[in-house]
This record gives structure tokens, C-alpha cells and sequence, in this order.
């Protein structure tokens, strides 16, 4: 068989496949532990699913950042195993990176908005950096304002909108790149009941359409009007 | 291939936007830039200038001019001038009798008046020769040689001072070689400051573009290309500066070298030289940039 070797190479990839439609996201046995021992995850084990709508629950400090920011490889796992779709982050090479990156859309607790470009340009960034064409780009952009109701909003700077305004215009800019994952840290944080409420549509409508979705938040309130599994983390440990 | 072509057209047009956007910071950093590039290149252009002056003087053959005691017999003229004519230095040999010189010096219009005073004639015999340019050791030799003969006045040797200004302009050229080279230095200091207040400025926007997937290369090239056009712009400023100042001088050297006898003005390098001035002014730029975001930007990698 001259195909065996072909066939034994790609085989795995195949099964890689299979097991990304079960579980995009995997915690095995995950630890990380900060310079001077402050734990920010310990020992966490956890299986997200292709799709599922996650909520991430715990008072601050409790490890729910920490977890997001393993799963966007700002750090690294101290100890354990994480896959993201597929993929052993924890080894990852430096330069795998920015690739692996964007096949997520993050909504970041501190916006980090860029106020010295319209609400187009802050949407219009992430295609850049992805290299999108132009005209593709510009078409993306405009679909992504449209979808968190912000369109005519696009020529105005961000430090002109309302605070609702702003996290939709976050959460455009998660979106315009079409991510398989979307996470947000604390979305809403700043956000009157109703406004949150709106923000949590929005992410409902992605979970919808098959995007996974992980939303970390200490207002159990908001979790509880939804029907979506949710996992509360107490002192970097998943409670029961 | 084409994204990349496009990011690489947008940080040019990026870089550029953002010096129209700040003229005058931009035109200050140029110009602290091409000060330090206009100070060595105003001192080798004095340096090119004088070599090419004494370049001048070296195109007419050095001259040996001896002078014979006024006693001196015929015999000794003729074992002189076989002394002179065997030695490898000399090209070409003229015995100018007394009475020739005389001659020569009623001819000249200032001196005619003199010489027409004189009862006797005071003007010693003279051998002049041409000597070659190459045979400088040759040339000493025999001057040491005729200056110990005892039928010899005097004996002139005129590239000595040739040789000294040789000297003065190599050391010239080593002291601005030094300068050029400190000045190169302050050249990426302030490419490599600009750039970091604007990475400082920047801030978000690199951590953002990082966190949805841009890689190194993409948040530092901007960079690169604002250090390379800062240099750039320098340069361009530099040789301004300089073609300027030859405007201001060049009528004041023209008419000091005229009280002296001769043309001569401050020209500039060949446009190749100035050309390659600049662009080595870009790169230094591009290095300070480089030194820049390969120190700042580290505080952005994950841990």
C-alpha cells in the first residue's frame, strides 16, 4: 500500500476533526499559578462544546479572567493540558500565535476601545490585521455594525457613545472576523439591567447561528434569565 | 502576498499621515537629525575640497630648484648636473645661467625697473628639474645629496609643504570619521526615541491588534517604516542645509581665492555620494526603529 504513510498522516487530523465538533474547548487538569503563588486557576477541569453558550460565574478574583485569558493564550497554563480546537495551546510556538487567535472574537472587561478613529475604523481593525481585501473589509464592517444596531453610528468617535453603545461596538468589533469562538470578559459590568439585557441578546442571536460562546460574569441575576449551562468558579476551582 | 504588499503600502501611507498630522514635532526630530548629518558633511566637503585643491597643485610635477654657489666652475656645473640627471627622481632637467635669469627678470614688467639698476649681475646659476610624483624618497635622497655639495647655495624641494597639507587632510578626515561616527550614533538615539513615544502613544492599539491575532512583524513594520522616513527625511534636510550654506559662502571663498591668485570654490560630493548619504541616513533610521520595538515591545508578548 503506497497510501499507508499518506493515510496514517492524515488519519489523526481526521479524528482531530471529529473531536473539535464535540469539544472546542478543553481544560485537563489545568492550573495556573502567579508569580508569588496567587492562584489563578487550580486544577480545572472542563469540556466546552462546539456551539454551546457558556456562563463563567464567580466573584472577582475567582479565576474567571484568568480562565479566559488561557483560552486567548495571553498566558499560559502553569500545569495540565488545554486544547483549543485541537490544538495544545500550552506548547504552542510563539509564532502560532496570532493564527491561532483568530479563530476568536474577545470582548475584553476594559473594552480597549481606540479613540482616535471612528467607530468604522475600530471595527475595520481586526480585518486589517487579518488582511482582508479592502472592499471585502469595508462590506464586513458595515454587516457587523448593522448586526449590534450601531450603522448609523459609524462616523462618530467611540468616546461619543452611550456605554451600551460602546460594549456593542465591542462586541462588533469580536464579530466582523466571523470567529468560531467569542468570549467576553464581564460585559456587563457598567450596564444598567436593560442595556445588559440587550447585550445578552446579542449574544444569544451568535449561539444561535453556531458560534461558541463564553460570557464570564458575576451578576448571576442576568445568568439565570437564560437557559445556557453555567459553571461558578470559587477561588480558581470549579464549584459544583 | 497581495495582503502583505497592501499592509506595507498602508504603514508607508500610515508613517506619512502621521508626520502631516505633526509638522512641526516631525520637523523638529528631522532637523535635530540633520544637524548631525550636515555637521560631518560640511566638514568633508571643506576636507573634498582641499584635496582637491592640492590635487591641483600635485597635476604640475614637483619642482627641485637648485641654486649654485656663484663661483662655482664649469667642471662642477657638469658633475652636478650628471649627479641630478642620473638620479631616478628626475624627469626633466634645465640649467638656467645667470645670465638667462637675468634676462628673464628684465622681462618681468614689475622687476624690469630693478634689474635695470644693477651694475653687476647678483643671480647665481640654477639647475631646475621636474621631478616624478612617486619618487618622493628618491627626490629626499637627492636633495640631502646636492645640499652637502660644496658648489650648491641652496636647494628648494616645493612638495613639502604638499606633503604637509597631505597630512593635515588625513587627519582631518580621521577626526571627522570619528565625529560622523558619534554623530551617527545621536542619528538612531532619535530615531529610537520618536519611535518609542510612539509605541507609547499606541498602546492600545498594538495590545488589541495583538489579541486578535496581528503577528510581530505586522505591529513593527509601521514602526520600521516611520524610523527609515524620519531618516530619510533627515538627509534630505541635511543636504538642504548644506547646499545652502555653499550658497551663502561660496561667494566670499570665490573672492578670497581671487585675492590669493586663483579660482576656487566649494563643490559639492558627486550626487551618487549625496544620494548614498541619504539613503545610509534611512537606514540608521530603520536601526533605531528596529533597536526600539525590538526593546518595547516585549512588554506585549503573553507570559
Amino acid at each position: 500500500m503506497i497510501y499507508a504513510p499518506l493515510l496514517r498522516a492524515i488519519l489523526p487530523k481526521l479524528c482531530w476533526t471529529h473531536e473539535h465538533h464535540v469539544s472546542v474547548i478543553r481544560f485537563n487538569h489545568v492550573s495556573k499559578r502567579y508569580p508569588g503563588g496567587y492562584p489563578g486557576v487550580h486544577d480545572l477541569s472542563l469540556d466546552i462544546e462546539a456551539g454551546e453558550m457558556l456562563f463563567v460565574t464567580g466573584h472577582s478574583g475567582a479565576g474567571k479572567s484568568t480562565l479566559l485569558k488561557l483560552i486567548a493564550l495571553i498566558e499560559r497554563p502553569t500545569s495540565g493540558t488545554l486544547l483549543v480546537n485541537g490544538q495544545n495551546v500550552g506548547v504552542m510556538r510563539s509564532a502560532a500565535i496570532p493564527f491561532m487567535r483568530r479563530n476568536l472574537g474577545i470582548i475584553f472587561q476594559d473594552q480597549k476601545l481606540l479613540y482616535d478613529r471612528s467607530v468604522f475604523d475600530n471595527v475595520l481593525l481586526p480585518l486589517q490585521v487579518c488582511g482582508h481585501p479592502p472592499r471585502e473589509a469595508l462590506k464586513r464592517a458595515r454587516a457587523a455594525l448593522d448586526k449590534v444596531g450601531l450603522l448609523e453610528r459609524d462616523k462618530a468617535n467611540p468616546i461619543a457613545l452611550s456605554g451600551g453603545e460602546q460594549q456593542r461596538l465591542c462586541i462588533a468589533r469580536a464579530i466582523v472576523h466571523r470567529p468560531s469562538i467569542l468570549i467576553a470578559d464581564e460585559p456587563t459590568a457598567n450596564l444598567d439591567g436593560d442595556t445588559a439585557g440587550q447585550v445578552m441578546d446579542i449574544f444569544k442571536s451568535f449561539h444561535q447561528v453556531g458560534v461558541t460562546v463564553l460570557v464570564a460574569t458575576h451578576d448571576l441575576g442576568l445568568v439565570s434569565r437564560y437557559a445556557s449551562r453555567t459553571v461558578h468558579l470559587d477561588q480558581g476551582k470549579l464549584a459544583a | 502576498m497581495k495582503a502583505w504588499l497592501r499592509h506595507h503600502s498602508r504603514s508607508l501611507k500610515g508613517a506619512l499621515l502621521r508626520f502631516a498630522r505633526a509638522p512641526f514635532a516631525t520637523l523638529l526630530n528631522a532637523f535635530a537629525i540633520a544637524l548631525s548629518l550636515a555637521l560631518p558633511l560640511c566638514a568633508y566637503i571643506v576636507v573634498f575640497n582641499l584635496q582637491s585643491l592640492s590635487g591641483h597643485a600635485s597635476d604640475k610635477a614637483p619642482q627641485l630648484n637648485v641654486f649654485l654657489q656663484p663661483d662655482s666652475g664649469v667642471s662642477a656645473q657638469r658633475a652636478l648636473e650628471n649627479t641630478i640627471r642620473e638620479s631616478p627622481a628626475v624627469r626633466e632637467l634645465r640649467f638656467i645661467s645667470k645670465e638667462e635669469a637675468l634676462k628673464a627678470l628684465k622681462r618681468d614688467g614689475e622687476m624690469a625697473e630693478i634689474a635695470a639698476l644693477l651694475q653687476t649681475n647678483p643671480l647665481p646659476d640654477a639647475f631646475v628639474a621636474e621631478l616624478r610624483p612617486e619618487a618622493a624618497r628618491e627626490a629626499e635622497l637627492l636633495t640631502a645629496q646636492l645640499r652637502a655639495h660644496k658648489a650648491v647655495a641652496k636647494v628648494q624641494l616645493d612638495t613639502e609643504w604638499l606633503q604637509r597639507l597631505q597630512m593635515i587632510l588625513s587627519l582631518g578626515k580621521l577626526a571627522i570619521g570619528l565625529l560622523a561616527g558619534l554623530l551617527a550614533l545621536a542619528l538612531v538615539a532619535v530615531t529610537f526615541n520618536t519611535v518609542r513615544m510612539q509605541i507609547l502613544t499606541q498602546r492600545t492599539e498594538i495590545e488589541v491588534s495583538l489579541l486578535i491575532g496581528a503577528t510581530s512583524a505586522y505591529i513593527r513594520r509601521p514602526f520600521f517604516y516611520q524610523g527609515a522616513l524620519l531618516g530619510l527625511v533627515g538627509g534630505g534636510l541635511a543636504l538642504a542645509i548644506v547646499i545652502a550654506a555653499g550658497v551663502v559662502l561660496n561667494p566670499q571663498v570665490e573672492a578670497l581665492a581671487q585675492a590669493y591668485g586663483t579660482a576656487f570654490r566649494l563643490e559639492l560630493p558627486p550626487a551618487v555620494d549625496l544620494l548614498a548619504l541619504m539613503v545610509f541616513s534611512g537606514f540608521l533610521g530603520w536601526l533605531g526603529a528596529w533597536l526600539s520595538v525590538s526593546r518595547h515591545l516585549h512588554s506585549f508578548a503573553p507570559s
